[in-house]
């Protein structure tokens, strides 16, 4: 690439604009990066979700809870191989940064419906064992210091104790592992029956959903339609899914993640297009005479297009760049933050790609018409000026 | 058969409804090797003229043949093709590259070229050793003097070794003593080089250093003196 040092050279004419703009492409580009990946965390969570399992919720909306009676309606329904309740707890864990899903659920009948969690055996028989007992992921565990015996004091913000407290306390008697990071919503979970038990009183026999196990995963539609039919015309009708589908269900009720990112991204890169755009016309308009000098040497119109449009394309290709690889290293350093919240994030291959390709496309786009317009001076009176 | 030999070239140009017409019917021949002021008052056609000669731009009618190259009709890649062979190009005001040394500026008209970086770089700095700059190689134009940067324009004219060097006053920005160093070292490349130079100018002491004189007036050749 004989050009190249006339093309850098060029680029950094005008050093404050070059790195303002620079600066702002990077900026985009860190976005890009960081937003991309976090949507993908969401549609990660939905792609790993078990086919055999099924989500029952309620019909309209996710904060009206189901009975508890449900369960043996349900588990009666024929395709089903078992069946489990599970409900948010919410909760703070020392102060709200501390973000990670808490459920009370029933133990041995959690762990057979999960498979993909593994136990000591022990550990289980003593969550099933003692009220108030408590496990954990072990990574969760492994963060906060937790060590098996610990008390874990949460403080309860949906669900208040009977006593009128608030403050919910555990004993943590075992941790546990997900079999080849197959699912990274593993959550911390306690003892159903003293959840209930200790809860204020009208509240108590409400649960958030149901996890059912289908015999045959073929025939999920089916069974899902055999389940609300039973509820159909009760006070509380459901709605059952596949896992999958439910994840999906719940992040369209956060908000359609994934327009909420593209939309930011496109507003982002919109203003960046007409920023750089800017520059490059600027950055043609003061060179004209000097284009008009490398068409007087021999330099044709093509290669002297090629030269202005190449120098777009390295400018945002630059920014894109850094933008994504800084991205790479803020993921790096938040993803344990945000893990408890999001799931694992991580910046793939087909972010980075995509940010790159997006970047180089912007290139092209901003340079095409200074591009054009180099191609189309006239050296005669280009040198007049 | 000069090197460049012009025939019954007109150059209008239209303002709106108003023609000018800048060169009228012009007949001209340079023989390989001279050195030619060309002289006459502003807009007498002098700068048109040269462009015609550099394949900048083309006659409204008439034939031009430059170093065996019939111009006229050639598509704008093709001429550019050839300039770069074949003309070296010096302006009044050097039109250097600001944002490169001396040396990248020298070597341009080599990117054109099938050499390779260190070839090109060699060469740069033979072209700036013959106009007395090798030590102002990594130097920027504005590091540089009004002479001295005339020098570098002249050192990129003659890099990748032309047959004809055009000069549009390339004295016309320079102090008398400065404006005598440049046009020795233009009457050297002439002389010792062989390059056919072909130089517009106001200057008459400009022009005592060609070998001929031609003048221009209203865009006809009105005498051509020894």
């Amino acid at each position: 690439m004989k050009s190249f040092p006339l093309i850098w050279s060029n680029l950094f004419r005008r050093r404050v604009r070059t790195f303002l703009t620079l600066f702002s492409i990077i900026a985009a580009f860190l976005l890009f990066g960081l937003l991309r990946s976090i949507a993908g965390a969401f549609e990660m969570g939905v792609n790993v979700a078990g086919v055999d399992r099924l989500m029952v919720s309620p019909k309209y909306s996710m904060v009206d809870g189901l009975p508890i009676s449900h369960l043996a309606q349900i588990e009666a329904v024929e395709g089903v191989a078992g069946a489990t309740h599970m409900t948010w707890f919410g909760g703070t864990y020392q102060n709200p940064t501390n973000f990670f899903p808490k459920f009370p659920v029933q133990p041995r009948v959690y762990f057979d419906l999960y498979s993909e969690y593994i136990i000591d055996p022990l550990q289980l028989d003593a969550f099933e064992r003692i009220r108030t007992a408590a496990v954990a992921p072990a990574d969760l565990a492994e963060e906060y210091g937790w060590q098996i015996g610990d008390r874990i004091p949460i403080e309860g913000d949906i669900w208040l104790r009977g006593d009128g407290s608030d403050l919910w306390e555990f004993e943590l008697v075992g941790t546990y592992t997900v079999r080849d990071d197959e699912s990274t919503f593993a959550s911390f979970l306690f003892n159903y029956d003293y959840f209930d038990e200790a809860r204020i009183p009208e509240t108590q026999g409400i649960v958030s959903n149901f996890v059912v196990r289908v015999t045959d995963p073929d025939q999920a539609g089916e069974i899902s339609a055999r389940i609300d039919a039973q509820f159909e015309n009760s006070i509380n009708p459901t709605r059952t899914a596949t896992e999958e589908e439910s994840n999906r269900q719940f992040a369209a009720q956060v908000g359609d993640i994934g327009l909420i990112m593209n939309s930011i991204l496109s507003a982002v890169f919109f203003t960046i297009l007409l920023l750089t755009a800017n520059t490059m016309t600027q950055a043609l308009r003061e060179r004209i005479p000097e284009l008009a000098v490398l068409k007087t040497l021999g330099f044709t119109d093509r290669r002297v297009a090629l030269l202005v449009l190449l120098e777009s394309v390295l400018l945002c290709g630059l920014g894109g760049a850094v933008g994504i690889a800084l991205s790479g290293f803020a993921l790096q350093a938040l993803g344990p933050e945000l893990e408890g919240f999001l799931g694992q994030i991580e910046m793939t291959a087909a972010t980075t790609l995509s940010g790159v390709g997006i970047a180089l496309l912007l290139g092209v786009i901003v340079g095409l018409n200074p591009a054009l317009s180099a191609r189309r001076l006239q050296v005669v009176e280009a040198l007049r000026k | 058969m000069g090197i460049v030999e012009l025939q019954q070239v007109s150059r209008h140009f239209t303002k709106g409804r108003q023609t000018v017409e800048v060169l009228d019917n012009i007949d001209l021949t340079i023989e390989e090797g001279d050195f030619l002021a060309l002289m006459g008052p502003s807009g007498s056609g002098k700068t048109t003229l040269l462009n015609l000669i550099g394949g900048l731009d083309q006659p409204t009618s008439g034939s031009v043949e430059v170093a065996g190259q019939q111009l006229v009709g050639l598509s704008s890649r093709k001429l550019a093709q050839w300039r770069s062979r074949n003309i070296g190009f010096i302006f009044q005001f050097y039109n250097l590259l600001p944002i490169l040394s001396a040396r990248r500026n020298v070597e341009l008209p080599l990117l054109l070229t099938r050499l390779g970086g260190r070839q090109r770089k060699r060469n740069a700095d033979v072209a700036l050793t013959i106009v007395g700059l090798a030590d102002r190689a990594r130097h920027k134009p504005g590091e540089l003097s009004g002479g001295q940067q005339q020098r570098v324009a002249i050192a990129r004219a003659i890099v990748a070794d032309p047959r004809i060097l055009v000069c549009d006053e390339p004295t016309g920005d320079l102090d008398r003593e400065t404006a005598d160093e440049i046009l020795d070292l233009l009457e050297l490349l002439n002389r010792e080089h062989g390059k056919t130079i072909i130089m517009v100018t106001h200057d008459p002491k400009a022009a005592s250093h060609a070998r001929h004189t031609l003048y221009l007036d209203k865009g006809n050749l009105v005498r051509e003196a020894a």
